[in-house]
């Protein structure tokens, strides 16, 4: 078992990573990460739902009929996202004021319903659990290496405004990397999200590929799904 | 997915699949509908509390002494819009400054929502975005958060001598526009100006009390105190002392 959560654990976070090697979830990681503050919100707005619905469809992996499984996936995955929508409004008012813009984007993110699909509908719920875990904080790295890129080169600042987001705790984070600069106003906007993208994704694979012997061309391990 | 499901066995009849997603569905509602029945009441206060800081963020506290919230007057549009919801101030009983909401189409990346407080001479007290969706890092300096812009406001009218006034500085008026993005605050000054004209046009419905018309001037001479209180110079001097720095 342990050994399994090394392995889920570096499937979420390098090997299989959301964004970087499944490609999936594309339209939240693009739309929301003008900064990295944003992305860091996204992630782990996402990362929460990714464990809920990993359980749930655990929970009910024997029960559910494969002929109605992906409407059943997409009941429970818009159920959770709508109750950590109210629930997040009623009681964590503050928090909601800045994750409440990202919460019902999630319903988009195809790459919950591939987990729920790939993983949790054939593994116990705390492997879904930590596959979820793994999966959303990998989603997380992406995203904030996404938003931390476009916003240094777009506008020379890293992580602006994070005490908004996680409290006055955290302003420390807040850096202003090239005083005075007038920013790449093209990286800021949605352009600017598919260049990052296509940049971080050969930087991977570069690194991927020096780790690996030369003569074995490495099959990236993207499934046939569409990406949305 | 070929793991063996538990109906495998037996032959599973053709209406099970329909039955379960029926039930799922039966189920997700219901957990829905106790979620929302249980914070709905939470939600609405919360609704109520932002709406009531925005408000008390564009009126100085010293204007007034009621509830807000609850001293209330509909105006009808005859722009075919839905009718606007004016919070009064009052101190003593006459109405001292109005605060209400107003949207425009005029955003970059949407409408954007302000609310304007308004004392009863016409000054402009405060003015504040509700919610916007202009661009991070340039059009967003409309955010209180991020920008002192939304306190360029405080302090100004509007009168027959300078509407011209009213406009961003490429437009030939006096406010700053933001580096990279003009059409943002072009489209806040031009609200805040239309919200100016709504209430010359119907300043009689929205202060209208019997008592205290002498009152206001000694509200209005609080004003410039209430700039202080959101830590800003709130005459137009510090605008145009900006404009000279340029």
């Amino acid at each position: 078992m342990a050994n399994d959560i090394g392995r889920i654990t570096r499937d979420g976070l390098w090997d299989n990573n959301i964004v970087f090697a499944q490609m999936l979830g594309l339209c939240p990681a693009l739309a929301v990460t003008s900064n990295a503050t944003n992305g860091l919100g996204m992630g782990l707005a996402t990362t929460v739902v990714l464990v809920l619905s990993g359980v749930l469809v655990s929970a009910f992996r024997r029960v559910i009929d494969r002929q109605v499984r992906i409407p059943i996936y997409v009941l429970l995955i818009s159920t959770i996202v709508t109750l950590v929508d109210i629930g997040m409004n009623a009681w964590l008012h503050e928090l909601h004021k800045v994750l409440g813009l990202f919460i019902p984007l999630i319903v988009v993110n195809c790459a919950v319903m591939g987990r729920a699909e790939a993983f949790a509908s054939k593994h116990s719920p705390l492997a879904a659990a930590s596959d979820g875990l793994a999966m959303g904080l990998g989603f997380t790295l992406a995203l904030v290496l996404l938003g931390g890129s476009r916003e240094v080169i777009g506008q020379g600042t890293l992580f602006a405004d994070a005490s908004l987001l996680l409290g006055q705790a955290f302003a420390f984070l807040e850096l202003e990397l090239i005083p005075g600069y007038r920013g790449v106003l093209l990286m800021i906007l949605p352009p600017g999200g598919f260049l990052a993208l296509g940049f971080l994704v050969a930087a991977r694979q570069r690194l991927t590929r020096a780790g690996q012997p030369r003569a074995a061309e490495p099959v990236p391990p993207i499934a046939t799904e569409t990406a949305k | 997915m070929d793991e063996p499901i538990e109906t495998a066995a037996t032959k599973p009849r053709p209406t099970r699949p329909g039955l379960l997603l029926g039930a799922f569905a039966l189920g997700c509602s219901a957990l829905l509908a106790l979620a929302h029945a249980h914070t709905r009441d939470l939600i609405a206060q919360r609704a109520l509390e932002d709406l009531q800081f925005t408000i008390s963020q564009t009126i100085p506290a010293e204007l007034y002494d009621n509830d807000l919230l609850a001293d209330t007057v509909e105006l009808a549009r005859d722009d075919g819009a839905p009718a606007l919801t004016a919070y009064r101030a009052r101190r003593d009983g006459s109405i001292t400054a109005v605060a209400y909401r107003w949207v425009t189409e005029a955003g970059y990346g949407g409408p954007i929502t302000l609310v304007v407080g308004i004392a009863r001479d016409g000054r402009v007290l405060g003015v504040r975005t509700v919610s916007h969706s202009e661009t991070p890092g340039l059009g967003d300096k409309i955010d209180i958060r991020k920008s002192d812009w939304m306190r360029s406001f405080n302090g100004r009218r509007l009168d027959a001598g300078n509407p011209h006034e009213w406009a961003v500085r490429k437009d030939g008026g006096s406010f700053d526009q933001f580096a990279g993005a003009t059409i943002t605050p072009r489209a806040v000054v031009a609200a805040v100006r239309e919200s100016l004209t709504f209430f010359a046009e119907n300043s009689a419905a929205l202060v209208a009390d019997a008592t205290g018309v002498d009152a206001p001037e000694d509200a209005a001479s609080d004003a410039p105190a209430a700039g202080a209180v959101n830590n800003a110079p709130p005459t137009p001097d510090s605008a145009e002392a900006r404009s000279d720095g340029e």
